[in-house]
C-alpha cells in the first residue's frame, strides 16, 4: 500500500487528475488556484501530457472543448471570476454532451471581489451557470483527501454520463495541506464512439455540435438530457451524516463550512443539544431525500455557508418548509467560526432562554 | 465523360448559401485540397459561428461546431490531443477578427500546427448585414447606415498584415475568389496551408477575400466587381509571411 | 490531545516553513493534522501566518482562532494574537524582535532570543527553527526524535545539504533554557 503524503489541496487535485488519466490541462493564472496550474506545468511535459497556459479563461475552456470532443480526459481550473468567463464554453460543452472537468477554487465576489475563500458560486455551479437548460455534476470536497478522491470521481462521472462535471472547492481547501492517500492510476475504459478521431474512411463523419435550428429537435435534446439528469439524481447523490440519527437540529454545510460546523456540532452535543451534521458531497444532484428525511425528525435546519445564503434555498425546497431553516453565514472571504455556528444551533434549538 | 466532379470530402447535400456567395467556392477548394492530399480520414474541421456555421454538415470529415470566435482555441485543443490528425478551422471576419481576435492572434503566435481558412467578406452575413471589423471605410451596413465612419468605428483590420508581424506563424497568404485566375491561386494557397500542417510547419492562415451580394445589396456580378475595385485595393493579395522554406520540420 | 498551533511573523521569516516542518513531523508520527497558510499579496514583507493542527482525532476545522500553542516572531503578531490564545496556552516569543512582555497571566510564556541566537550561530535565517525546537521541547506536540525524517520530506532534494543545519538549529532551541 502506498503511504500518505502531505499535499496542498490544489496539488492533490492535479496529481489525482493525472492518475485518472488526464493528460491535457488548460488554464489561466488566478489566485487562489495557481498551485494546480504550476503542478501541471511541471508534471505534464514529463509524462507526455499537455499543459498550456491559454490567452484567456475563454480560450482555455474552448481548448477543453476541443480535447473533450476527441474523447480524451481533459480539465481546466480557475477561481470565481475566471469561472464566470468560462461559462460560455461550459454551456457549449453541456450542449454538445461532452465529458470534461472544471475546477473552481472559489474566492469572494461579486466582481473582482477578493482572494479569500468563499462559497458564493453555489448558484452558478449548481443551477447551470451559463445560458440554457443544463446541469453540471458538482462535487464539493471538504478535505484534501476528498480533493483527490472526488477529482477522480468527477472524471468517472463525466465519462459515464457524457457531461461536464465541476469540483467546487474554495481558497482554504486549495491552500491547506493534509495527509492524503493518492488514488491508484486508473485507465479510461469508456467507449466513445461519438468522439472525433478522424473517420479513417471507415465510418460516417462524427459531428460534435450544440446547434439545432429546428426547435422541436432542440427540445428533444433538452428532454433527453433531463431524462439523463433524473437518472443521475437517482443514482449519484453523495452526502455524509454525522450524529444525525437522533438529531433535533440539522446543520447543513459543505466544504470548509462543514469542517467548521462539525466542531460546532461536537460542542453542541457536549452541551446537551442534539445537533447533527448533514454534509452534501454532491451539490448537484443535491441530497434532497436526506434533507427531507431529516425534516421528519428535526425541528430546525441551520444552513452554514460562505455566502449570503444560496444552498439554503435548496434546503427549503427539499424540506418542503416542514421546519424553519436559519442561515449562518459569512461572506466576502470571511469564514464563520464554530462559535457562530454553535450560536445558531442554540438559537434554533430554543435553548437560549 | 465526367468534366466536373464533387470532391469526396464535400457531403452530397445542398448548401444553404445565398446565390452568388463565394462560400461555396471556398468550401469546394478546401474539400478538393483534402481529397488531393488524401487526408479526409484524418481531418477534423472546426466550424465557426457565422454564415458557415453549418459547415459541419458539408464536410465529410469529422467536424465540431465551436462557439463564436473560439475555433482556434478548439482547434488547439484537438491538435494537442491528436497531433497526427489534420485540424482546420473555417471562419468568417466577425468570428476571427472581432470576437475571436485573441484566439486568432495567440494560436498564431504559438505557431499551432493548424490550418485556418478565413473568409473576409467585410460584413456579418448570418445576422443580416452588420458592420464587420473588415468593413471598408464608408461602407454602408445595417449598423453603419451612413457609411463606416473611421472616426467613431475605427479602421478595418488587415488580418494578414497584422498576423504577419508576429514571429510565430508559419504561413500567411491573402487570396480572392472573384475570378478564375484568383480561384486558381486560392486553390494552390489552401492546399499549401494543409501541406504545411502535414509537414509539421505550423500555423497557416489563408485569408480569402470574398463577396456577400445579399448583404452588400448587389447582384452576384456587381459583388465580384466590387471585390476587384474596392476590396482588393484595400486588402492586397499576396504571401505575407512564409517561414516554411526557411525552417526545417517543427 | 489536539494542538492548535498558530505561527505568525513577517513574510520571509520562514513562518510557513516552520509550520510545514511540524506538519511533516506529525505525518511521520502518524498523527491527524492540517496546515493552512495565510495567502495573498500580504505575504511578501507583510505579515504571514500559518495554522497547524496536530491531533490524535480527525481534524475538524483547519482554522485556528484560539490557539493553545502560539508562536510570535514580531510585535504586530503578538499584539494581534495575544488575546486570541486559549486560557492555559503556551506562547513562544522571539525576544530579540519583541521587547514587550506578554500581558496575560493565564498563559505560559517562553521568551527565546531566537533571532539573536541564529545570528550568533551564523545561521541568521533559521530563527524559525530555533524557536520551533523550543516549542517541541515545551509542548511535546511532536517528538524531537526522528526530526531528520521530517526535514527530509520538507527540504527539497536539491537543498538536502541544508538538513543538517536546520536540525542543528532545532536542537539549539530544544536545548535552550
Amino acid at each position: 500500500m502506498s503511504e500518505k503524503v502531505l499535499m496542498k489541496g490544489n496539488e492533490a487535485i492535479a496529481e489525482a487528475a493525472i492518475r485518472a488519466g488526464c493528460r491535457h490541462y488548460f488554464g489561466y493564472p488566478i489566485t487562489p488556484q495557481t498551485e494546480l496550474a504550476a503542478y501541471m506545468a511541471k508534471r505534464m511535459p514529463k509524462i507526455g501530457g499537455c499543459f498550456l497556459q491559454a490567452e484567456s479563461e475563454i480560450a482555455a475552456i474552448n481548448m477543453v472543448y476541443g480535447v473533450a470532443s476527441t474523447g480524451l480526459r481533459v480539465m481546466t481550473s480557475s477561481s470565481s471570476p475566471g469561472v464566470s468567463l468560462k461559462q460560455e464554453g461550459i454551456s457549449y460543452i453541456a450542449g454538445a454532451d461532452l465529458p470534461a472537468l472544471i475546477v473552481n477554487v472559489q474566492r469572494g465576489g461579486p466582481g473582482l471581489g477578493g482572494i479569500q475563500p468563499s462559497q458564493s458560486d453555489y448558484f452558478q455551479a449548481t443551477k447551470g451557470g451559463g445560458h440554457g437548460d443544463y446541469h453540471l455534476i458538482v462535487l464539493a470536497p471538504s478535505s484534501v483527501q476528498e480533493m483527490a478522491d472526488l477529482t477522480a470521481k468527477c472524471f468517472e462521472l463525466a465519462d459515464k454520463y457524457r457531461m461536464p462535471t465541476m469540483l467546487l472547492a474554495d481558497g482554504t481547501m486549495g491552500q491547506m495541506m493534509e495527509p492524503v492517500l493518492l488514488p491508484e492510476e486508473s485507465g479510461v475504459t469508456v467507449e466513445k464512439p461519438w468522439a472525433l478521431t478522424g473517420t479513417k474512411m471507415q465510418r460516417e463523419h462524427n459531428i460534435v455540435n450544440s446547434l439545432y435550428l429546428k426547435p422541436e429537435e432542440l427540445e428533444k435534446t433538452n428532454f433527453d438530457r433531463y431524462e439523463k439528469y433524473s437518472i443521475i439524481e437517482k443514482n449519484e447523490v453523495m452526502y455524509e451524516e454525522y450524529m444525525m440519527e437522533d438529531a433535533e437540529v440539522c446543520v447543513v454545510a459543505f466544504g470548509i463550512a462543514a469542517r467548521v460546523s462539525k466542531n460546532a456540532v461536537v460542542e453542541a452535543r457536549k452541551q446537551g443539544i442534539k445537533a447533527g451534521l448533514l454534509r452534501p458531497i454532491t451539490l448537484w444532484p443535491f441530497p434532497s431525500e436526506a434533507v427531507k428525511k431529516a425534516a421528519e425528525h428535526c425541528k430546525a435546519f441551520v444552513s452554514v455557508e460562505l455566502s449570503m445564503g444560496q444552498m439554503i434555498e435548496d434546503i427549503k425546497l427539499a424540506s418542503e418548509c416542514k421546519c424553519p431553516v436559519e442561515l449562518c453565514n459569512r461572506a466576502g472571504g470571511m469564514i464563520p467560526s464554530p462559535e457562530q455556528v454553535l450560536a445558531s444551533i442554540k438559537n434554533v434549538a430554543g435553548g437560549n432562554e | 465523360m465526367v468534366v466536373f466532379e464533387k470532391p469526396h470530402a464535400l457531403c452530397d447535400v445542398p448548401l444553404h448559401y445565398c446565390p452568388g456567395c463565394t462560400h461555396g467556392i471556398v468550401h469546394r477548394l478546401v474539400a478538393q485540397a483534402i481529397d488531393e492530399l488524401g487526408i479526409e480520414g484524418d481531418a477534423i474541421g472546426v466550424a465557426p459561428v457565422g454564415c458557415a456555421v453549418m459547415a459541419y454538415d458539408y464536410f465529410s470529415c469529422d467536424m465540431v461546431e465551436a462557439a463564436h470566435g473560439r475555433a482556434p482555441a478548439v482547434a488547439t485543443g484537438i491538435k494537442r490531443a491528436l497531433p497526427d490528425n489534420i485540424v482546420f478551422t473555417y471562419q468568417g471576419d466577425g468570428d476571427l477578427a472581432s470576437i475571436g481576435m485573441a484566439e486568432t492572434v495567440h494560436a498564431a503566435t504559438r505557431n499551432e500546427n493548424i490550418t485556418i481558412i478565413f473568409i473576409n467578406n467585410a460584413i456579418y452575413g448570418m445576422t443580416g448585414g452588420q458592420m464587420a471589423p473588415t468593413s471598408l471605410p464608408g461602407q454602408v451596413t445595417q449598423t453603419s447606415p451612413y457609411g463606416r465612419d473611421v472616426a467613431t468605428a475605427g479602421f478595418p483590420i488587415k488580418v494578414s498584415e497584422l498576423l504577419a508581424a508576429l514571429d510565430g506563424p508559419a504561413y500567411i497568404q491573402r487570396v480572392a475568389v472573384n475570378n478564375v485566375k484568383n480561384v486558381k491561386q486560392a486553390q494552390k494557397a489552401i492546399k499549401k496551408a494543409f501541406e504545411n500542417q502535414i509537414q509539421g510547419k505550423g500555423f497557416s492562415l489563408i485569408e480569402v477575400v470574398s463577396s456577400c451580394p445579399t448583404n452588400w445589396g448587389m447582384t452576384p456580378q456587381q459583388a465580384l466587381d466590387w471585390v476587384e475595385e474596392k476590396m482588393i485595393p484595400y486588402y492586397p493579395l499576396g504571401v505575407y509571411k512564409d517561414k516554411t522554406s526557411e525552417e526545417g520540420e517543427k | 490531545m489536539t494542538s492548535k498551533i498558530l505561527i505568525a511573523g513577517f513574510g520571509g521569516q520562514g513562518i510557513l516553513f516552520a509550520g510545514k516542518v511540524l506538519a511533516y513531523k506529525g505525518l511521520v508520527e502518524g498523527k491527524q493534522l492540517s496546515w493552512l497558510p495565510s495567502y495573498g499579496p500580504e505575504m511578501r514583507g507583510g505579515t504571514a501566518n500559518c495554522n497547524v493542527i496536530i491531533s490524535d482525532e480527525p481534524v475538524g476545522s483547519p482554522i485556528v482562532d484560539d490557539p493553545n500553542v502560539l508562536i510570535v516572531m514580531n510585535l504586530p503578531s503578538l499584539d494581534k494574537y495575544e488575546k486570541a490564545a486559549e486560557k492555559g496556552a503556551k506562547i513562544f516569543v522571539d525576544s530579540t524582535l519583541i521587547s514587550r512582555k506578554v500581558e496575560r497571566e493565564d498563559v505560559d510564556v517562553y521568551y527565546i532570543p531566537a533571532t539573536k541566537m541564529a545570528q550568533d550561530a551564523g545561521i541568521p535565517t533559521l530563527a524559525n527553527m530555533i524557536i520551533l525546537g523550543k516549542v517541541i521541547k515545551e509542548t511535546g506536540v511532536v517528538s524531537f526524535e526522528g526530526m531528520e525524517d521530517a526535514l527530509k520530506k520538507v527540504v527539497s532534494a536539491r537543498k538536502a545539504n541544508l538538513i543538517d543545519v536546520n536540525l542543528k538549529a532545532i536542537k539549539a532551541g530544544y536545548d535552550f533554557e
